[in-house]
This record gives structure tokens, sequence and C-alpha cells, in this order.
């Protein structure tokens, strides 16, 4: 069974799902944040891989992107990361990532290399579900990965009920018109935006049903997206959908916390050296590791400071 | 309409080229436009008022100038159909003029667009001054330096011109910042596009208003030589909106030869060029699906040219068609044989042209014609903003 559908059996509220980008703030960096999230009790991770032009990210994740690709990140360096998790790394693990990227390395070459190193779904937000229903929906059945759609405020009804029929694994619901990190909060009520008008229970959540596009009812989890920045908007996005996907704040708290700045200067010769209070620095010679940074964060999140 | 195997079909593509390739949050606005946009422009209603505009407020038809000096040098019959003496200096304003009549009828009020040379960013802010639309202009910092002067004429203009300081700082990173304000302003704003690319239905879009400029050429060759058609019409290619314009009414005539100009920058073998025919290869950017140049893992590669125009990684879905299919040959023209062909011109025929119009020129070189050929050059834009650039190169020339 897909490790998303798993989840979702097991749990249906207050999912926390935890955005980053690969080869970001360092190269290697991907899998000592997947296993401090997964240590921390995120429930599911989003694993960007960069893109030169990322046209639905904010500043933030535009500056990880351009460093994670100055840091030379690309899919062959990411997949073989990932393979080195495969035994110890259970969380559910989507992939995050334009288009073109994928189209280069190969679509049929991504969807199996995705489902070799334990990846439950896929996110393209410029790939649109037509394409995906014309030309890869088999691939992706084939192999196990979640084809997963996202719908914004703008989205009409019964386009809600068409995405809610292709969506795998769960719908991802952008809480305002924007690209991702905008501080703005959820203005309206994010699950207005997957209401069908007859259906919508107010403060309603769970799995939302919708009226489907090809005759079968179904249901599907809802996780809110963009704008979820502190313990406040996460606990609300909870109130109104299964749980909530936090991207850019993560981010930032890799970037502005500066224990986790790899300075060489202060190394000793054993490679690692002492921090100001004494400390021992990590392996790559920062003052914390990325672990306790991650266990920090989604402490924060999810019961505030 | 007579279907060629040069427009799109309804999905947008051109053979293997083109789509909508564009995130969820603006599949409305996509989806708007795909639905209408033909209904509207075919019109008869938008037609009176776009060809009232562009005749009274643009001043069309540009002249098609017999360029006698160029035609006793080439031994061939050369033409220029001269987009420079176009309100605001440059062919963009054709399109601009309709898109801004296309934005009133969908009910927009606020009007954003991307500029490389500032020539769209011009026409935008002209056309958005005359309706008194809310306008505001992506540019890439490094233009908003070399072409300061359309900067200032942007502001005169009442125009927001926000300088782009992500990725090299060009028109690429424009237009990426001006999809970011389209997805966050969904509802009000429309998007003028100032090439034949982006997202279905963009492409067709702006091809169909910049095909007046290859009609206007067919009904006064056929004035001036008693044939409508050409033997060979060139151009230059940035994202290809003068090219598809200027070609546009020849496509289905296989005896017309088309030629269109990339800007090779310091040379194809440097890596600083802006080639994309000659050193990309399919991709997604921008919407849609189109020669793009790349690395292996298809991270888009900062494009070198002295024009910002053309300055561009991506070419327009129609092109890639045309150059795959070998309707179109596209030809490889460096910095320096633009900056000889812009002198030639200027000193044959007293017109000193943009830089991007230069790269169309420094065909005549490259090519061989036959002397009863009639070859015409669109000549895209004028050379005001690039008189710094200008004045750089050729100050060491000797005066004459």
């Amino acid at each position: 069974m897909n490790r998303i559908d798993k989840l979702f059996q097991q749990k249906d509220h207050n999912i926390l799902s935890v955005y980053f980008t690969a080869g970001y703030p360092e190269l290697n960096d991907t899998n000592l944040i997947i296993k401090g999230l997964e240590e921390a009790g995120a429930d599911l991770i989003e694993i960007g891989f960069p893109f030169s032009d990322p046209v639905a990210d904010g500043p933030v994740i535009q500056a990880s992107s351009h460093k994670a690709l100055e840091n030379g990140m690309n899919l062959d360096i990411l997949f073989g990361q990932l393979s080195e998790i495969l035994e110890t790394s259970r969380i559910p693990k989507v992939m995050m990532g334009y288009f073109n990227t994928v189209y280069q390395f190969g679509v049929i070459k991504f969807i199996k290399a995705c489902s070799r190193c334990g990846i439950s779904g896929v996110i393209i937000p410029d790939l649109p579900p037509e394409v995906y229903l014309d030309e890869y929906h088999t691939l992706f059945e084939e192999n196990g990965i979640h084809f997963i759609c996202l719908v914004s405020p703008q989205t009409p009804p019964e386009r809600v009920e068409y995405l809610t029929s292709i969506s795998k694994g769960f719908l991802y619901i952008l809480s305002m018109s924007g690209t991702t990190g905008a501080r703005v909060g959820m203005g309206r009520d994010a699950l207005l935006c997957v209401s069908t008008g007859e259906r919508v229970t107010p403060g309603g959540k769970r799995a939302h049903a919708v009226r489907p596009y090809n005759g079968t009812p179904r249901t599907i989890p809802t996780l809110i997206g963009f704008g979820i920045h502190n313990h406040q908007s996460f606990a609300r996005a909870c109130q109104q959908a299964n749980g909530a996907i936090i991207g850019s704040e993560f981010i930032r708290r890799l970037t502005d916390d500066r224990r986790l700045m790899t300075d060489g200067r202060l190394m000793t010769e054993d490679g690692r050296g002492v921090t100001e209070d004494g400390r021992r620095r990590t392996e790559d010679g920062r003052r914390v590791s990325l672990g306790e940074v991650c266990e920090e964060f989604v402490n924060e999140i999810r019961r505030g400071k | 309409m007579v279907k060629s195997r040069f427009t799109p079909d309804e999905r947008g593509y051109y053979g293997e080229f083109g789509g909508a390739f564009i995130p969820e949050m603006l599949m409305g606005n996509i989806q708007e436009l795909q639905e209408r946009y033909l209904e509207i422009v075919e019109s008869e209603m938008f037609k009176s008022e776009f060809h009232s505009l562009l005749r009274d407020y643009s001043g069309r038809p540009t002249p098609l100038y017999p360029a006698m000096r160029l035609s006793e040098k080439y031994k061939t019959h050369v033409f220029l159909k001269r987009e420079d003496l176009n309100h605001t200096g440059a062919h963009k304003i054709n399109n601009c003029v309709g898109q801004v009549l296309l934005a009133e009828k969908l009910g927009k009020k606020r009007i954003i667009a991307e500029t490389g040379a500032g020539q769209h960013g011009v026409a935008t802010a002209t056309v958005c001054a005359l309706k008194g639309l809310e306008c505001v202009v992506y540019m890439g910092a490094l233009d908003v330096e070399r072409q300061a002067p359309n900067v200032t004429k942007m502001k005169m203009l009442g125009a927001t011109v926000v300088p782009v300081h992500s990725g090299n700082k060009t028109l690429k990173d424009a237009t990426n910042e001006a999809m970011r304000d389209w997805i966050s302003h969904p509802s009000d704003t429309h998007y003028i596009i100032g090439s034949v690319v982006g997202p279905h239905p963009y492409p067709d879009l702006v091809a169909r208003l910049q095909s007046v400029i290859s009609y206007e050429v067919a009904f006064q060759l056929d004035e001036k030589t008693g044939k409508p058609d050409p033997d060979v019409v060139i151009a230059c290619v940035g994202g290809g909106s003068n090219a598809a314009g200027g070609f546009y009414a020849f496509l289905d005539n296989p005896d017309v030869k088309l030629i269109g100009a990339e800007a090779a920058g310091l040379g194809n073998e440097t890596g600083e060029s802006a080639a994309t025919l000659a050193l990309g290869r399919t991709g997604i950017l921008h919407g849609s699906k189109s020669y793009l140049i790349q690395d292996i893992y298809g991270q888009v590669t900062e494009p070198y040219s002295i024009s910002a125009g053309l300055d561009y990684p991506g070419i327009g879905p129609l092109h890639s068609h045309l150059y795959t299919t070998g309707r179109c040959r596209y030809l490889s023209i460096t910095d320096q044989e633009a900056l000889e062909a812009a002198m030639e011109l200027t000193r044959m025929e007293g017109i000193i042209p943009a830089l991007e119009s230069a790269h169309a020129m420094a065909v005549l070189r490259k090519e061989s014609f036959r002397p009863d050929e009639n070859v015409v050059i669109i000549l895209s834009g004028r050379g005001d903003k690039d008189m710094s650039t200008y004045s750089n190169y050729f100050k060491n020339e000797p005066d004459r």
C-alpha cells in the first residue's frame, strides 16, 4: 500500500507536511534533514528538486533553489542520496519540482527512480492534470506513484471535482492566490475553495466529499499549503483540512539559524572544533545539528513556542 | 479562416511544440483566454477598433521601402518593412494595441508585462496610458541599466517599472517575475506577453496580432511589383514575434523562403550566445514546450546577446515547428555581424536600426540572392534605444 494512503488511514487530523529544497543549505544535507524531520514527528516530507526558473515560488524558495543548484544538486545526485536511506526511512515522501527537470531526466526514468527510492508521490505544479492523464497516468499507476493535484481559490467547483477525481493520496489546497512563502494569513476559509456548494459542511474537515466527475463518488484527504508559517496558522488550517504543508518558513529557518552555518575557520585539527560555549561541533562544522533544528521547528509548529 | 498546418491545434500545439504548461493558479485565466480569444479577435468589432487604432494612433500601414543602394550592392531587390516607423519605435505596439483591447473586453483593470530591450514595456505603458489602465512592467535589472531611455519613457507614461534581480537579470527573469505577479493577481490582471511565447493561446494570439505586418507586405509588394508574395522574407528572432508577424501570410506558400536571424552573441562555440534553435533542445519554460537552451539536467542556461531584445533562452513554439519541419531556416548572427550590418544600413540608407533588427540585416551578407528576387527584410525597430551601445562600439570608427 502507498505510504501516503496508509498515513491518512491511520491519522486524519493535524497532519504536518514539511517541504525542503534538496541540496540546501549544503549539497549533502538531504538525508540529515529527512532523518531530522522524521524523528521530530513530521508526518510527510516534500522533497523539492531545484529548477533554475521556479515561477510558482516566492523569494525564499527561489533563493534556496538557486543555492542548491550552485551546490551542484541534480536528480542523479538526489536519487543517489535517497537510495541510501531506503532501509531506514519510513516516512511518506513526495517529490516536488518543475516539469522541465523531469522531462530532461526522462519521465519514465524519473518515475522508476522515485519508485525505487521509496518515494510515494509527485507534485509538478506546471504539469497540468490534462497532460498527465493523456500521457503519464499509466506510468504513475504502474509504479505506484501518486500524482498530487493543486487546487487554488480560483478553481471553480466543477474543476475541483475533476481534480479530486485525478489526484491521488491527497489534494493540495492553496490557501490563497500567490507564490510560495507570501506572508498573508488565510484571508478566507481555505476550504471554501474545495466546496462544491452543496456538500461543504461549515467547519467540516476530514476527507472531503465531492461529486465525482467520472461517476464514482470519492473522497480525498486535503492538506492546506501556502502562508502556513507558525503554530496558529497551522492549527487554523488543521481545523479546515486534514493538515497543512509548511515550506518557506522551514527554509527560512534553515537560512536564518546562524548556528547552522558551516564555518571552516572555527574548525580545529580534528576537523570538528568546539563552539563558544564549549560544545563540540557537528561533523560538518555546525554548532548545532540539522536534527536539532528540525526538532525545534516541528515542536514549535505543533505546540507553539 | 483557412486552417493552416502552421496554426496550432485546439490544445495549442504546433506539431509537438506549444501547449499550456501552467500551474493550477493560472488555469482559470488561461482557460478564459483559450475559450474567448478567437471569438474576440476575429470579431468585426474588434478588427475595426484594432485597425483604426493602428492607423490613426500608431501610423500604419508602415512603408515598404525599396532600398536602392543595398539592392545595388547585393544585386537583388531589397525591401525594408519599416516597423521602426511605428509609434514607440517598433513592431511591439501592434500586439499591445490588440491585447489592451482584448483586456478591456475581458474586464481587466490592471496590465502587467515583461520587457527586455524595453520596447515591449514602452508599448505596453503607452497603450495603458491611452486606455487609463494601471500598468506594471517587469524588467531585468541589467536591462534597466543598459536601456535607460526606455525606463524613463515607461515611468513618464505612468507605468511602474520593477527591476528584477534574480538570475541573469534579463528578459527570462523578468518573464518569471511577471508570471509570479499574475499568479498573485489572477482575477483583475491581464498579462500582455510581448512575444509569441508563453502558454496557449499566447503564441497564436500574438502571431495573429502581428500578422498585420505580412498582410501589409503582400499588399504593398503587389502594388510595387505586381506580385504579392516575396521570394524571401528575413526577420530577427528572439521570442520571435516580428518574425511570426512577418512570415504569417506566407507560411502556406512554400515558394516564399523564410529566414530567421538568431542572436549568436560572441559566437555559438563560445557559449555566450542566445541562438536557441542552434544550441537548444526541446524543453518546457514559461508555459510552453519549445526549443530551450539548457544543461543536461534541464536547468536553463543564461543566454547572451548584445541585443537585450534577443537575449532570451527560449523561442516561440511556432518557430520550433517551422525549424523542425524545414519550413523556415534560422541563421546565427554574432554581435559583430549585427553591428557591422547596422553600420552599413545607417551609412547606405540613412536608417539607424535597433540592434535586434540589425541581426536580420546581417543576413544579406551571409546569403546569396538572385537578381530578380524580391527580398523583404522586417526592420522591426529603430536604434534610438541603442545609441550608447553603438557609440561605445563605433568610437574608434574614423569619421567619413
